[in-house]
């Protein structure tokens, strides 16, 4: 696709896909779903259980690793330079072709640059250093680059958020779309805004990832999870983060 | 399934008699909806509305609690998605109750309510799921039972 045809493609998608979202000023961090202990312990960084995966960043953003003996330090500096940049991901990747995540650019930069192994999704030390990178980003507005080769993966995302899958033959929409602020069961269903990963969710007693969450979601519907790494997962935040463009982020998260 | 599918199948469901064939292919048993009910018990016979109670109550077996709100007071935490199915069985006839639990779809094809006994046209079951209706014809008449007993 030519990039003024891509572009254009991108704007007639967010107009259609304007039209089927929640109005703007009805959008609501899953924050304001919450009772009011789990959001004072997600306000207060020494009740927040995420500090914990902060800390141990803070400590592997400055640990030199891997065969080039490198820190990610040695060569972005502070880690608040990095300020703003998990309020734009997923991006477009040149090396792969498609759009790839935080954790992703993260093992990137492990395997590329600090030529070590990348390390396996829902680690201790991928899920520290994606909290710690997202950390400097905290009170930013979400962001998605208007990159025009994101346009296919993006119709993607929004497409499976609308299809039904499983054997309950749920879309994602119907219930984050359609039916937000109710209960299924005990849980009020939130609007799946991507603003506060990763998270530390009580229910799993650890920090986890935003795919992590999604893998949830559709073993909730009864269908078959992707692999952690997934493109498909990736088209989903690209399109979560499309959704939620301007709200500002608030990792690391707490979620029952 | 896409939408426009589900379209058609609702339309086509309005209609027609399902033939035995694609239902037994499917390993289920065969059934005749009329209009928008299926007036004969899956299996012969009329079910158990305790053992029924048993699986609406159920959250992993029934799963109706999850958007439904019933007279169930023991299970505390119930759905605000779908209707109260007290007064259900006044409402609807056993043949109708019969057809909204089988595969609601086909009378609204925009419904969220499971396809509680239908396993093709959909998408990426989970492989422990696959070609497994979510309830038995067993456990269909035993909620149709116990729903028939709610009267008001
Ligand atoms: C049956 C309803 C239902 C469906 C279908 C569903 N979800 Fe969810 N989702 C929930 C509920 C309920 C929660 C909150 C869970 C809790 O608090 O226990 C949730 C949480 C989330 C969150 C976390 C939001 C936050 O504030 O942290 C995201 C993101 C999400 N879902 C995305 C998805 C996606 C993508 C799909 C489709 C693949 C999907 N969901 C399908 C009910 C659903
Ligand atoms: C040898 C130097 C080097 C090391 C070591 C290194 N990086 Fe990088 N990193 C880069 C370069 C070069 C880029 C690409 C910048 C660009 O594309 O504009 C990059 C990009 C990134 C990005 C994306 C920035 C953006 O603006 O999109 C993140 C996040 C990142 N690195 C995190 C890390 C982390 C975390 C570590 C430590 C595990 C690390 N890097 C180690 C050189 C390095
Ligand atoms: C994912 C949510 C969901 C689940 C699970 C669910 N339902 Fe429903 N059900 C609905 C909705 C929504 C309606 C309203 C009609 C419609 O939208 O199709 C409905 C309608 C009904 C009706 C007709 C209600 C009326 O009186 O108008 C009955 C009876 C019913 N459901 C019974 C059940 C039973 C029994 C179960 C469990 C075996 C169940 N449902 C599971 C969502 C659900």
């Amino acid at each position: 696709m030519k990039p003024r045809a891509a572009l254009l493609a991108v704007l007639a998608l967010a107009a259609t896909v304007a039209r089927a979202e929640i109005p703007e000023a009805e959008r609501r961090s899953g924050y304001h779903d919450m009772g009011p202990s789990v959001q004072a312990m997600q306000d207060d960084d020494a009740a927040n259980p995420g500090t914990l995966w902060l800390l141990q960043g803070e400590a592997l953003w400055d640990r030199r690793q891997g065969a080039a003996a490198k820190s990610c330090a040695d060569c972005h500096g502070a880690a608040s330079g990095l300020a703003g940049v998990a309020a734009r991901y997923p991006a477009f990747s040149g090396v792969s072709s498609r759009p790839i995540d935080l954790e992703q650019r993260i093992n990137l930069c492990r395997t590329d640059n600090q030529k070590a192994d990348a390390w396996a999704y829902e680690s201790r030390e991928l899920l520290s250093l994606s909290a710690y990178v997202a950390r400097q980003s905290r009170d930013l507005p979400i962001a998605p680059p208007a990159d025009p080769r994101l346009a296919p993966f993006l119709a993607a995302g929004a497409d499976l958020f609308a299809r039904r899958q499983g054997q309950l033959n749920l879309s994602c929409a119907q219930c984050h779309d359609d039916n937000h602020g109710k209960k299924l069961a005990a849980a009020t269903i939130p609007q799946a805004h991507p603003t506060g990963y990763p998270i530390y969710r009580l229910e799993w007693q650890s920090l986890g990832s935003l795919q992590r969450r999604l893998r949830n979601c559709l073993i909730g519907m009864r269908a078959e999870p992707y692999a952690y790494g997934a493109p498909e997962y990736v088209d989903l935040e690209l399109y979560l983060m499309s959704r939620a463009r301007g709200m500002p982020l608030e990792a690391p998260g707490v979620r029952p | 399934m896409s939408r426009p599918d589900l379209v058609a199948a609702g339309l086509v469901a309005s209609i027609v008699v399902w033939g035995p064939s694609p239902l037994a292919a499917q390993g289920l048993r065969t059934y005749v909806a009329n209009g928008d009910s299926i007036s004969v018990s899956l299996t012969g016979r009329p079910g158990d509305p305790e053992k029924g109670r048993a699986v609406v109550a159920n959250r992993q077996v029934g799963l109706c609690l999850l958007c439904h709100t019933g007279p169930i007071p023991e299970e505390r935490f119930q759905g605000s998605l779908a209707p109260e199915l007290s007064g259900a069985g006044s409402r609807w006839s056993e043949g109708q109750l019969r057809l909204r639990i089988v595969d609601a779809a086909r009378i609204n094809p925009a419904t969220i309510m499971p396809p509680y006994y239908r396993t093709q046209g959909l998408t990426r079951v989970a492989r422990s799921f696959v070609d497994k209706p979510i309830l038995s014809a067993e456990q269909i008449e035993d909620v149709v039972a116990y729903l028939t007993t709610l009267k008001d």
